[in-house]
């Protein structure tokens, strides 16, 4: 992937990702206030396909837009080179959707 | 008596190691920076190294770091960067020092190469010349990004070449703007691929140090921004339909 595409992605997830974050963030305070249980998490996403959606979209959005992020910070700040650098990045990328996903995933 | 009328200049020498020396020397009602390295060159130390020509702000030889900002000497009165009658003089930043303010201009201008940012025509000498429409939008950014001086401060002043010294900078950049925005400029693509390149536009902050800085008030900051937004869109897209 070329850097004007790096560019273009990582606005257009930052632009996805705003918006999620502030419904993402309503609910935690939402969901707080009833009392915080597994069972409560659970009643709310169990078979809910749009949540499931919501943050299936969400973490794919994140596992694109943090590694770009990362992978420029690393070359501003470390020495080390490109190789390394979108070695690292991929690596994030896929921690990021291997652990977002599965959390998607089990609660669903 | 003469304290009041003295300035005190501290002046780095040496190139990348080296020593501050502090001279005193005479202010005047009308004085610029360049004025008082002159002199001090001249009364004071003789093997002082500094790098001018024009002296009236055209040719972008005298910059230097003044008082810790990036300024061209030959235009920067005394009284508006001394504090309390002081004057710290330093080379500029982010370029390799090679004796007291002298520069080695050279990863600067190697920029300019690998930013794409040289004007290829595509016309011959037989051929007319082209009409230009003075009122185009693309015409109308690219006039505004003009009569940079390569005086190599905003070079000097961005903080991301300072992390970086690969990146392109705000100097080249801002040409490859104007290239981008000329219709006669005929390798569009190439230009564009280069300014997109590894460590090209987009490892920009928008800090806005080089438009701060900028000695004749261009703003590359802006040229960065046009070009971040060409990335949705790509470079012809934008004369064709402007």
């Amino acid at each position: 992937m070329n850097e004007q595409t790096l560019f273009v992605v990582q606005r257009i997830s930052a632009a996805i990702l705003a918006p999620m974050v502030l419904v993402h963030l309503g609910l935690i305070l939402i969901a707080v206030e009833g009392g915080l249980s597994a069972e409560e998490i659970l009643s709310r996403t169990r078979d809910n396909v749009g949540w499931t959606l919501f943050y299936g979209l969400f973490v794919v959005s994140a596992a694109i837009h943090a590694p770009i992020g990362i992978r420029n910070i690393l070359r501003e700040w470390t020495r080390l080179g490109w190789k390394a650098i979108d070695g690292l990045a991929m690596l994030v990328c896929v921690i990021l959707l291997v652990l977002g996903m599965s959390a998607v995933i089990a609660v669903f | 008596m003469e304290k009041e009328n003295s300035l005190r200049v501290r002046v780095w020498r040496g190139s990348e190691s080296g020593y501050w020396t502090e001279y005193a020397v005479v202010a005047r009602d009308n004085q610029t920076v360049l004025d008082v390295v002159t002199e001090i060159q001249r009364k004071h130390e003789p093997s002082l190294a500094y790098r001018f020509a024009c002296r009236v702000g055209v040719c972008g030889s005298c910059a230097m770091t003044v008082n810790g900002q990036p300024r061209w000497t030959c235009r920067t009165h005394v009284k508006k960067v001394a504090h309390d009658g002081q004057l710290a003089i330093e080379p500029l930043r982010n370029l390799p020092h090679i004796k007291d303010l002298v520069c080695d201009l050279e990863p600067f201008i190697d920029t300019w190469q690998r930013a794409g940012a040289i004007f290829q025509g595509q016309s011959t000498r037989s051929d007319p010349p082209q009409k230009v429409d003075p009122g185009s939008k693309p015409r109308k950014q690219a006039d505004s990004a003009l009569q940079c001086i390569n005086c190599a401060v905003c070079y000097s002043a961005c903080d991301v070449v300072h992390w970086n010294r690969r990146y392109l900078g705000p100097a080249a950049l801002n040409r490859v703007w104007t290239l981008l925005n000329d219709e006669r400029h005929s390798e569009q693509e190439e230009t564009f691929n280069k300014a997109f390149s590894r460590d090209g536009c987009s490892s920009c902050h928008s800090h806005g140090n080089c438009t701060r800085f900028c000695p004749v008030e261009l703003s590359p900051a802006s040229s960065i921004a046009g070009l971040k937004k060409m990335a949705f869109s790509g470079p012809q897209a934008r004369l064709a339909h402007e």
